[in-house]
């Protein structure tokens, strides 16, 4: 109990996961949660990967965590400016109202 | 050892509590602010673990640029009134099993894998790769600027081209709105500026008409 190891950490980023997920699944408000709930799934990664590269001796995990930290800030300008244009063209962004491709 | 375990568990229990609170928060920017705390517990645990230029990245990346990000569109788009609607709406209310079914199923199969290490201890050789004097960033910059310098600057292309998209798609052109032009100013003839007149003796010109 009180010898951390990787099992720790990849439990965490386990559980963090599975809030990211639910929280996709479960949203009815607004997609900027749902954005939220992504960022969630991509740090839970991030964890994986810097535990995994602490534990085994590999740098190579915290530069590829770099990459992801990159893509990760790239998605949320893209997808923030999408859902402002959202917002202008239909004035909601709730979840329940967006059924434009009728999915 | 034992501060570290304390510490690993206070950090962890403050990130998992704010991460469900993110997502069942009533109110956006209150979901915003906890994953801030998110990120910072986080980052806390990166810097303890040992990957301190991570952690700072972190700080910097995701509390400094992303979530200041998220903070500026739900102050922009005028989300307050749509307050929780989560377990209320009735046509909410059967995504709810299956959502919860499928997150159970994800973190067993998660927690599987995690256990399977249990068994196969000879996987896990905990050496520390910083028993030389180099520090964290000094060891990343060593293999980022040589080994990934590819990967790297292909990231560099991702964030410009990010950049790029974010202003094209909410770029819009006003109508009614005066604004300077300098293609317009610059390219300007004499003759379409100045017009001479003759002017007839006790008459005048009529301008402007």
């Amino acid at each position: 109990m009180t010898e951390v190891g990787l099992g720790h950490y990849l439990t965490l980023g386990a559980v963090i996961f599975s809030i990211g997920v639910i929280g996709i699944f479960l949203n009815r408000k607004n997609i900027i949660v749902i954005l939220m709930s992504i960022e969630l799934i991509l740090l839970s990664v991030n964890i994986n990967l810097v535990s995994f590269s602490i534990y085994l001796g590999d740098l190579s995990g915290q530069v590829f965590t770099l990459f992801i930290l990159t893509v990760a800030a790239a998605e949320a300008a893209i997808g923030l400016a999408i859902i402002v244009v959202y917002y202008r063209n239909s004035g909601t962004i709730r979840v329940e109202e967006i059924d434009k491709l009728k999915g | 050892m034992i501060a570290h375990a304390i510490f690993f568990y206070i950090f962890s229990i403050i990130a998992i509590i704010s991460a469900i609170m993110v997502t069942a928060s009533k109110n956006t920017v209150h979901s915003v602010f906890f994953l801030i705390l998110d990120f910072i517990s986080i980052s806390c645990l990166f810097i303890m673990i040992g990957a301190e230029f991570l952690g700072m990245i972190m700080l910097i990346v995701y509390v400094g640029a992303v979530a200041v990000l998220f903070l500026f569109v739900v102050m922009m788009l005028n989300v307050a009134q749509q307050k929780n609607q989560w377990f209320l709406s009735k046509s909410s209310s059967n995504h709810i099993p299956f959502g919860l079914i499928i997150s159970a199923v994800i973190f067993i199969e998660l927690i599987i894998v995690v256990g399977g290490w249990k068994y196969k201890p000879e996987l896990l050789t905990t050496v520390n790769p910083y028993i030389d004097e180099i520090s964290n960033t000094h060891s990343l910059g060593q293999i980022l600027y040589t080994d990934y310098i590819h990967i790297f600057q292909i990231s560099g292309m991702i964030l410009l081209i990010a950049m790029i998209g974010a202003i094209v798609l909410t770029f819009r052109k006003r109508e009614g709105v005066k604004t300077q032009s300098y293609l317009k100013q610059i390219s300007r003839e004499r003759s379409e500026g100045v017009k001479l007149l003759e002017v007839p003796s006790n008459k005048g010109v009529k301008i402007d008409d």
